[in-house]
């Protein structure tokens, strides 16, 4: 890849989230096909077949982080979205809605003309899985019938008890093979098992230099902020079987070592406390969060969310792929939640975690109330919840989040001091 | 030595002169927040109670919602922490706290030194706070500290079960409407504050003794219900309003010594 050399990794994390969407809207105005997925869906069938990919919660997540969701969302609600309907739906629905509308008049509506995300085309598919939360079965049903395009549900079951039960495994090896037929079906051609091969391993490779570049944050002082780490997640999101996202982490992965081999860390010799974030990001709110911890000199180097794409299986095994996409965090039992955490604590040196109670991840945030009482009993680590939302601007106070992060960086201080 | 803690609240500021890291030398309380002339007049009226100057202060600490807007302060602490070590100073059994402000409500936990080991707060809502009896007391046309008393002669509790300040206001307009008597519905919104601050009291285990801090710790017929809730005394502090202040002032205390 020649376009990439000598790009950092934020350079390179720019060049390929532009390069992924204009793609997507080339293809599109080719006549390829285009499909929206959800962000943990198996990306590798379409992959593999050509098919290019936009993912609307990371679509919807840019909105967000650029100030552009508050006129999405006004615009869902006016069209009779409740406000307690997930805000990445809300943006996503809206955007589909306002893409219709130029499609149908060639105007483009003035709040679409305005909005600061990046632009996206019109999908000729959807694909949903519902391992991260079940709002997105209707909401994709909802794109796909108001679009009059196929629907491709992947079904996970909701692991209630661990280890991963036998027959679930198989049902989705059948829910996999089912979808390589529909999609099969969409496009005319047989399924390409030798590229799918190809494309497993890309994803592995990908899955392998995010983790080490994630890994990094470990070091103490940590040589990466958790806010970069909310950013990179983009393209593990959006590009987990492509080459972009093994080039971009390497270099991510390169850079850290390189810092934590000077001994350098993220805050310039400011850390003080090392904390761990549970639940997405406030992405309207990115700065603000990331400014306010910094002010405490609390580093955020742990989080359960961008270990949610670590997913590993040996190439070729479908049934290993399954496992994979079925035992991700948020679609786990309590019991395993806990486990994550804490681990999460232990290996970051965490000695405080922050819970974000998202108005908008019902699925995240009503198990936290009880993870985190359980997860404190386990391993004495303090916690704070503060309230927010993903992207809904509304629903989150700045001043109440920095009196909640003070008062935990106070009584982190306050443990420093005992434990002295 | 003195010391200065200032509480810069949403609905009040309170500041606190301390000798010596012990004696109160002026309280002042305000009712105006940040954003008023509230921070300044309290710090005006303490120094002048005190015929001191802001010259003698050796270190001043702010608190409150407000606490970064005083350019003064020496150092800012959450209001978590002031809070927690002003009813600590003043009610040393204390073990769980619970303080309701003009806009949050919080129940604090502590250990046997008066450190801070578990806390919560309310939601991103007025549900439950100061504003919240504000709301009720202008429908009901009463004085805020009128509400005690009306509480005392009430015969029964009516229920105002909404959550919502603005639903729970349209409940007890209707309650009006129907006759019911402002004793009983003034019982009613008590209940409902203390439901919501006792709901936060028995996140943190709740251990003996119960005290209460803040504005509202001034209405009787809180403490009253709250008692009720929990089924157990509640220590108030004395003078409750300025338990914030108050532990800013240990706070910069503290940091006096220190330096």
């Amino acid at each position: 890849m020649t376009e990439t050399q000598g790009m950092n990794s934020k350079q390179k994390l720019g060049y390929y989230q532009e390069k992924l969407y204009q793609d997507a809207l080339d293809a599109h105005s080719k006549g390829e096909l285009v499909c929206w997925s959800s962000s943990i869906a198996p990306s590798e069938f379409c992959e593999t077949m050509g098919i290019h990919m936009i993912y609307p919660e990371n679509h919807a997540a840019a909105v967000g982080a650029k100030h552009g969701a508050l006129e999405m969302i006004e615009h869902a609600e006016r069209k009779g979205y409740s406000l307690d309907t997930c805000s990445y739906a809300r943006i996503n629905l809206a955007y589909m809605d306002l893409l219709v509308e130029e499609a149908k008049t060639g105007e483009t509506p003035e709040v679409l003309e305005n909005c600061p995300g990046p632009r996206i085309p019109l999908p000729d598919i959807i694909i949903t899985c519902n391992n991260i939360c079940n709002t997105l079965l209707k909401w994709y049903e909802n794109l796909a019938v108001k679009l009059n395009v196929p629907y491709i549900i992947i079904d996970v079951p909701y692991v209630h008890t661990w280890p991963i039960p036998e027959y679930t495994k198989t049902y989705i090896v059948d829910q996999f093979e089912y979808a390589i037929k529909q999609i099969e079906e969409i496009t005319g051609k047989t399924f390409d098992y030798e590229k799918f091969v190809k494309v497993q391993e890309q994803a592995q490779r990908s899955v392998a230099a995010w983790d080490k570049a994630m890994g990094l944050a470990q070091v103490v002082p940590s040589p990466l902020n958790g806010f970069d780490m909310f950013n990179f997640m983009a393209l593990i999101v959006c590009a987990r079987a492509k080459f972009a996202a093994e080039d971009t982490f390497n270099t991510l992965a390169d850079e850290l070592k390189e810092k934590a081999d000077k001994g350098e860390d993220a805050f310039k010799g400011g850390e003080k406390f090392r904390i761990a974030w549970e639940g997405i990001a406030c992405w309207p709110y990115l700065s603000h969060t990331y400014k306010s911890l910094k002010s405490l000199d609390c580093n955020m180097v742990g989080s359960t969310y961008p270990g949610a794409w670590s997913i590993h299986y040996t190439v070729g095994d479908l049934r290993e792929m399954a496992v994979g996409y079925c035992k991700m965090y948020s679609n786990t039992c309590l019991e395993n939640k806990v486990n994550v955490i804490s681990d999460v604590l232990t290996s970051t040196s965490s000695t405080g975690i922050a819970y974000h109670l998202n108005r908008s991840c019902k699925l995240m945030s009503f198990l936290n109330v009880e993870t985190a009482e359980i997860v404190k009993d386990r391993t004495g680590v303090p916690y704070v919840s503060f309230d927010g939302d993903q992207t809904d601007p509304r629903n989150f106070s700045p001043a109440q989040f920095d009196t909640r992060v003070q008062a935990l960086a106070e009584i982190m201080e306050q443990n420093i001091a005992q434990n002295k | 030595m003195y010391t200065m803690g200032i509480d810069i609240g949403s609905a009040s500021s309170k500041v606190v002169i301390l000798k010596d890291g012990a004696d109160i030398v002026a309280a002042e309380v305000i009712q105006f927040g940040t954003g008023s002339t509230g921070p300044q007049r309290a710090l005006e009226e303490a120094l002048k109670k005190s015929k001191l100057s802001l010259t003698d202060m050796t270190k001043i600490v702010a608190t409150g919602y407000g606490r970064f807007a005083f350019e003064r302060a020496d150092k800012q602490v959450s209001e978590i922490s002031c809070h927690a070590r002003g009813i600590f100073h003043l009610v040393p059994t204390a073990r769980t706290i619970i303080d309701i402000g003009g806009q949050d409500a919080k129940a604090i936990r502590l250990d046997e030194r008066g450190n801070v080991i578990q806390f919560f707060m309310n939601d991103k809502c007025a549900a439950g706070t100061g504003r919240f009896l504000d709301v009720m007391a202008r429908v009901l046309e009463i004085k805020i500290d009128e509400m005690a008393e009306y509480d005392s002669r009430a015969t029964e509790v009516v229920s105002v079960s909404s959550t919502c300040t603005v639903f729970a206001e349209s409940e007890v307009i209707s309650h009006l409407s129907q006759g019911v008597s402002k004793e009983k519905i003034i019982a009613g919104v008590h209940a409902s504050v203390a439901s919501k601050a006792c709901g936060l009291a028995y996140r943190t285990g709740l251990e003996n003794d119960v005290a209460m801090g803040g504005g509202v710790a001034q209405n009787a017929g809180v403490v009253r219900a709250i008692s009720r809730e929990l089924k157990r005394p509640i220590h108030v502090a004395p003078n409750p309003q300025i338990t914030g202040a108050l532990g800013a002032a240990l706070f910069a205390y503290d940091e006096a010594l220190k330096s």
